[in-house]
């Protein structure tokens, strides 16, 4: 164990699945699926009529009072965060607040706050727009709650990386610790826009499943008769840590992040690259960042999100960067995605993997892509012995992601 | 014509709504910052609240000189 290994230490989440990690992975391994139809009176109007909802609603955690003043991504941050600082134990831990950090974002933000104000400012004029609104829908906002309320002095930053947010959020997360900025960082991503607008205009991509008649069956990666993502809402959060920090204290270490490669497509604003060129300059950064070889991956959190063209195009990256013996998922298949949170929701499940020895189900694949010539663990958990797995995550504007953990 | 007591009720509902104040707490010595724990942006929205509850229009300049319940209570009363 060198000085700049780092280790997770705490883990939270709020998600489709539910309400915390312990409910999420149960979901997770049991294959249920977060996907519902979406029943508000403005849904009805829309070509996408499903969406994977928090299970657990901010409001039965934090008090009216707080929520008034907070986005419901911030909400979620906070809930996520908590938890995951509460699992650590470094609550009375002594640590020096100048030591700890904050790497958290957001693919989209603050835009529920935007829309829903912009209709008060139309409705009722500009003195009745909330003097919250600006914390509320500010990009950072997230990260800055996350930040005051656990004292973080070391820097809290903000990344806005589409899809690939929660996994950049952990890549700059091990930079922190690893360049001596900081002891301890709670890295994390988090969404919340199950909204008209964001759902009609990412319909009007065509980038979104309008299987509205089955929604639990829609996000299928891989399927053939997949047609599209499944927006879902969540937070998830993990505490990074020095590991002889760690060892110091005595904290209970789920996995080593032993790796990051963070990579641009310089192609296309929405289009990931056909070959993956730009995912597979990343996953094998990202391997050899963590001292290994494409042999040693024996599991793969895809990014794969239930659309046509990125599902397979993965494919071909992770043959070409980490070998064809991998066992593959997509807990999409299950969560939705959930685009900012993606990959932190993604991170802890594969972090569990590795803890629990299983990889977690790809519902729904009933009929594979033909092109689909890699081991996936299809409809049920599959017990496998994991000493390192990636996660993939891959966003809009051609950001790659993939993060190396290692068992403990 | 409103009371004091009236309007402190009135005030005591609105602080309850925005920022979570117990109404048994709300009196007119109480300090909006000090006692209360109204942070600056939740009180910009008790004003608002307070201005259409009342009938009243309380202007940017004034709102710094209401530092306790009792100065909004004198305000409005003076004004509505």
């Amino acid at each position: 164990m060198s000085s700049t290994d780092v280790v997770v230490t705490g883990l939270g989440a709020t998600t489709p699945l539910g309400g915390d990690v312990a409910s999420t992975w149960d979901a997770m391994l049991n294959g249920r699926s977060g996907v519902g139809a979406l029943t508000q009176e403005w849904a009805g109007q829309l070509p996408v009529r499903i969406a994977a909802a928090l299970a657990v609603d901010p409001s039965e955690v934090l008090e009216r009072v707080r929520l008034r003043k907070l986005d419901r991504s911030e909400a979620i941050a906070l809930i996520a965060a908590h938890q995951a600082w509460a699992d650590a134990g470094l609550a009375d831990s002594g640590l020096d607040p100048e030591r700890l950090a904050v790497s958290f974002g957001s693919g989209i933000g603050g835009a529920t706050t935007l829309l829903d104000q912009d209709d008060i400012l139309e409705a009722s004029g500009p003195r009745r727009v909330s003097p919250h609104t600006v914390p509320m829908l500010m990009p950072n906002g997230p990260a800055a709650w996350v930040g005051i309320e656990l004292g973080a002095q070391a820097g809290v930053h903000s990344m806005a990386s589409a899809c690939a947010t929660g996994a950049e959020a952990m890549a700059l997360g091990l930079d922190l610790i690893r360049s001596g900025r900081a002891d301890v960082v709670v890295a994390g991503g988090t969404e919340a826009v199950i909204h008209p607008l964001p759902i009609a205009g990412f319909a009007s991509m065509r980038a979104m499943s309008t299987r509205n008649d089955d929604p639990e069956r829609a996000s299928r990666p891989w399927d053939k008769g997949r047609d599209g993502f499944v927006l879902g809402e969540g937070a998830g959060a993990l505490v990074l840590e020095r590991a002889d920090h760690a060892a110091a204290r005595g904290a209970t270490v789920y996995a080593r992040l032993a790796g990051a490669g963070i990579t641009s497509d310089g192609f296309d604003i929405v289009q990931p690259h056909p070959e993956c060129l730009g995912g597979i300059r990343a996953m094998t950064r990202a391997i050899r960042d963590a001292g290994l070889t494409g042999a040693d991956i024996a599991h793969v959190n895809a990014h794969a999100t239930s659309t046509p063209v990125g599902d397979m195009g993965e494919i071909k990256g992770i043959r070409a960067a980490v070998g064809d013996h991998p066992v593959l998922t997509s807990t999409k298949s299950m969560s939705g995605h959930l685009l900012g949170a993606a990959g932190a929701l993604e991170s802890i499940a594969t972090i569990l993997a590795i803890r629990d020895g299983v990889v977690p189900p790809t519902i729904n694949l009933d009929d594979p892509d033909d092109r689909l010539d890699l081991d996936v663990a299809a409809h049920k958990a599959r017990p496998l012995e994991i000493g390192a797995a990636m996660n993939n995550s891959f966003g809009f504007g051609g950001h790659n992601v993939a993060l190396v953990f290692t068992r403990a | 014509m409103a009371t004091r007591a009236e309007i402190t009720s009135g005030l005591a509902e609105i602080l309850e709504e925005v920022a979570g104040v117990n109404p048994d707490d709300v009196a007119e010595e109480k300090s909006f910052t000090d006692d209360l724990d109204v942070d600056s942006l939740s009180m910009v929205e008790v004003v608002v609240a307070a201005e259409e509850k009342f009938g009243v229009k309380i202007p940017d300049n004034e709102v710094q000189n209401l530092k306790t319940v009792g100065d909004a209570v004198s305000f409005i009363e003076a004004n509505h």
